[in-house]
């Protein structure tokens, strides 16, 4: 990549975008949504607007800048030198991201391999929870007794229903670059009814969970990393379902080829991310 | 050949930017943007500072006198968060934005939009922050986040409303140092001159480098712990709850692994320009450029796996105590490096000593303090009677105010002429090097021998034998702090005009950015500089 750049220097025509009162409204739609929070979670009633008031600002900045965006791609504004800058940006995103769940599986790793056996281990003659011994998963020696969710069934299904995807989706990815347009819209959008399904099953898997199993965010350390890690990834699947379903609709209206593509493919390497957090998912909170 | 030719440019040139306020909220220069972080940061700096003074006014004698332990408490946990988040780092990102493009030949940063957003996330944390304390006089909730910065579970979890306001804080400043992160490493890949490698680029640039993929790595863990805290407070999770079968030192686990890499965050890019203002005011070539960079890389990888010595006491297992211990120790090796390089690059140069290079080896004097006396909080059986004593807060704020702090004004004083075009008054600067650097030693020098003789921090009252100390620490704790002014106000005059800077500024400068005009032109590197050799 840089070697490129040496041997052709670049004239000075990289985009530097024109002022935008963009970042400003996102950064005061966050305020607010944060704060309705804060106040919702402490029981003040104008909390659920706030934070109304604040999503509704996100959403619509959002849509504008991304339009913003694409317009300004569409009209040629951006060479391969842009292209480059976006690339890097998105990678290190999806690195951060990384690190987010590895915070939540490091709690699961810590619980289930550190702090339970800990617990169950201490002298009887020091502890409160005298009756306690190892096991997992585990409620811990006070959380609401639950019965743990069976990893082959509904669990096996979504594993299955996402590997389809991330291989409709590359299907797609062929379909683009060998100039198939039908094969690229109909791969994008038999994967965005993959992760839509996926998004079914798991609220029903929650339910379930919740009314039959007993298995809540209160049950015990396992309730809580089996419901933070699997609804951080469902949150994950989507929004990467809507990128997706905007870069489909984008497809259909005839963006995109085979040298042009950055949108395509950032949406694409997020999607394999979801898919491959949901395999460590699938063997550490369900099967394991 | 490096000039800068102006070409014609479409789109963003001078025409289309808005003026006044809008120009601020709008702008995608990077310059702007800079300045909007540095102003902000000395903002925060005095309103964090302001803080302190309280405690230290009601620290000045034993007894409680001021105020209510609470509300002691309050300001201690907020002063570090505002002075970590909203004073130190926007600085070192203000820095970033100014210099790098100018370092490296760019016409600007590589995600300009992104960039005006990662600042404008600041404010609004820098409300949630502090709005807590203006709410509570209306009666609404108990007031600030009252745990410390380190918000340790299971107090945390107990904790009033404030809390959740640090928790949606650290949130949005955790974004927004991830936006500038990543921009910033998307610069230094995609935007450099050509001709320049990586191995030629300025120190600086550098340590900023490895300062933003520490940003990435650690910062998404710390909202992984807040968020287990908020999930542990309102919705029924025991992740730090032994009922549960969870663990308050979870939390620790995760605060660290983000706290302990965040004071190389903190200090990297501060690493990054000292070299280049030793060298300009020895008139000598940095001294060992490649060994700096490899030090950078090896602190910073060492950095992340040394998170344990923090918690020493708190019951780790002995073998886990062992490694902390070694590992933590082992970092001192790149960072003498770093000293050694800093020291041979003034070895025999021609010195002046103008305020840049007064504030860049006080910097080395002090920082060294902080070194040494972490090397004694590294050594377990040491740290059982040091730690969470005086003698911890003495030492790290010898890291943070003498060596961050400091550092950054090292890099005002050094970078102010080429962004204004005026030089400031250097009378002013030399007399505010001395009372900072008098004033500080007398506000943290007495505090290790508090520290030593078994003074606990984070305490409003305390014992009689403790009281001569503390007296001397809170009156150089204000001079400190109004001699802080004087920097302000320096920086005033230089803005409002003053003697004209020079392209190069200084005597003995080189480097890309010393080659353009002071103040720089709009669009930095409209044409991209070739680097030869
Ligand atoms: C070789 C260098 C260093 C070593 C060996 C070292 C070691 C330590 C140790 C062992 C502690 C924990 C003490 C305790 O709580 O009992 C500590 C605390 C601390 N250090 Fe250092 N340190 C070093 C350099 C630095 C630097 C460069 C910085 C900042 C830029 C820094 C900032 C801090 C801070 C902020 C704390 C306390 C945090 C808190 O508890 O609130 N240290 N250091
Ligand atoms: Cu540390």
């Amino acid at each position: 990549m840089n070697s490129a750049h040496a041997s052709a220097p670049h004239t000075g025509h990289y985009y530097v975008p024109q002022p935008s009162l963009y970042p400003f409204f996102l950064s005061g739609g966050m305020f607010l949504l944060a704060l309705g929070f804060i106040l919702q979670m402490n029981k003040f009633a104008p909390g659920p607007w706030v934070m109304a008031a604040g999503a509704g600002v996100i959403g619509f900045v959002l849509y504008r800048w991304f339009g913003a965006v694409i317009a300004e791609n569409q009209r040629g504004d951006y060479t391969g030198w842009e292209d480059q800058s976006f690339r890097q940006g998105m990678v290190w995103f999806i690195g951060s991201e990384v690190m987010f769940f590895a915070a939540f599986f490091a709690a699961l790793f810590y619980c289930r391999h550190i702090s339970v056996p800990a617990l169950a281990g201490m002298d009887p003659a020091f502890t409160l929870y005298k009756d306690f011994t190892v096991a997992w998963p585990s409620a811990g020696p006070k959380g609401a007794s639950f019965t743990p969710m069976g990893a082959w069934g509904i669990p096996a299904i979504n594993t299955a229903l996402l590997l389809s995807s991330g291989v409709t989706l590359t299907w797609a990815h062929w379909g683009l670059m060998k100039g198939r347009r039908a094969q690229l819209n109909l791969g994008l959008i038999l994967t965005v009814l993959l992760g839509v399904v996926f998004l079914g099953f798991q609220a029903y898997e929650y339910h379930h969970a919740y009314t039959e199993l007993g298995l809540t965010m209160g049950a015990g350390v396992y309730g809580a990393t089996f419901f933070m890690l699997t609804g951080f990834h469902g949150f994950h699947v989507a929004l990467g379902t809507i990128m997706l379903a905007v870069v489909a609709g984008r497809c259909l209206a005839g963006h995109f080829d085979a040298k042009r593509h950055f949108a395509f493919e950032a949406v694409a390497w997020y999607w394999h991310f979801v898919d491959v957090v949901w395999l460590l998912l699938f063997v550490v909170v369900y099967w394991l | 050949m490096n000039t800068a030719t102006h070409t014609l440019d479409g789109h963003g040139g001078h025409a289309h930017q808005p003026g006044g306020l809008l120009r601020w909220l709008t702008t995608t220069n990077h310059k702007d943007i800079g300045t909007m972080y540095l102003s902000f940061s000395l903002l925060m700096f005095f309103v964090g500072g302001a803080m302190i003074l309280a405690v230290r006014a009601e620290l000045f004698q034993p007894g409680l006198q001021l105020m209510k332990p609470e509300f002691f408490n309050q300001l201690i946990g907020v002063h570090a968060l505002v002075m970590i988040f909203a004073a130190l780092m926007p600085a070192a990102t203000g820095f970033a934005n100014w210099m790098i493009p100018l370092m490296i030949g760019a016409p600007d940063m590589a995600l300009p939009r992104l960039n005006n957003w990662g600042f404008w996330l600041l404010p609004p944390a820098a409300i949630l922050l502090t709005l807590p304390f203006v709410l509570a006089l209306f009666g609404i909730g108990d007031g600030a986040v009252a745990t410390g910065w380190t918000l340790y579970a299971p107090l945390s979890v107990q904790g009033g409303i404030g809390v959740d306001f640090a928790i949606f804080a650290i949130h949005i400043l955790g974004i927004s140092s991830i936006m500038g992160s990543i921009n910033i490493i998307a610069t230094i890949l995609n935007m450099r001159a050509p001709g320049m490698t990586l191995m030629k680029m300025p120190l600086f640039c550098w340590g900023w480098l490895v300062t933003a993929v520490l940003l990435i790595v650690t910062l998404p863990v710390l909202a992984g712990g807040v968020t287990m805290l908020l999930t542990d407070r309102h919705f029924g999770t025991h992740f730090f709850d032994a009922a549960g079968g969870g663990d308050p030192i979870l939390f620790q686990h995760l605060f660290w692994f983000f706290g302990h890499p965040e004071v190389y965050i903190l200090l990297l890019p501060v690493w990054g320009l000292m070299p280049h203002v030793l060298s300009t005011f020895s008139r000598k070539p940095v001294y060992g450029h490649t060994g700096q960079v490899w030090s950078f890389v090896a602190i910073g990888v060492l950095g992340l796996v040394v998170w344990g010595h923090h918690f020493m006491t708190a019951g780790l297992p002995v073998p886990a105590l062992l490694y902390f211990m070694y590992s933590t120790m082992s970092i001192s090796l790149p960072l003498a490096v770093l000293f050694f390089c800093w020291i041979a690059t003034m070895w025999r140069g021609a010195m002046s000593f103008e305020t840049p290079m007064l504030f860049a080896v006080g910097f080395i004097v002090l920082f060294g303090i902080a070194g040494l006396t972490g090397l004694v909080l590294a050594d377990v059986a040491a740290d059982a009677q040091y730690h969470h004593s005086y003698f911890v807060v003495a030492h790290f704020h010898y890291a943070l105010f003498a060596g961050g702090i400091m550092g950054v004004m090292t890099g005002v004083y050094y970078w102010l002429p080429k962004w204004t075009g005026h030089m400031y008054s250097e009378r002013l600067g030399k007399l505010h090097f001395w009372l900072t650097v008098i004033s500080f030693n007398l506000t943290f020098m007495p505090q290790f021998f508090l520290g030593l003789a078994g003074m606990p921090r984070r305490i409003p009252d305390y014992a009689l034998q403790f009281a001569e100390f503390n007296a001397i620490s809170t009156v150089g704790s204000f001079v400190l702090g109004l001699s802080q002014l004087l920097f302000a106000y320096n920086i005033w005059r230089c803005i409002k005009g003053g003697e004209k800077a020079s392209n190069g500024v200084w005597e003995g400068t080189h480097g890309l950015e010393w080659e353009l005009s002071s103040p720089p032109p709009h669009h930095s590197w409209e044409t991209q500089p070739v680097i030869k050799d």
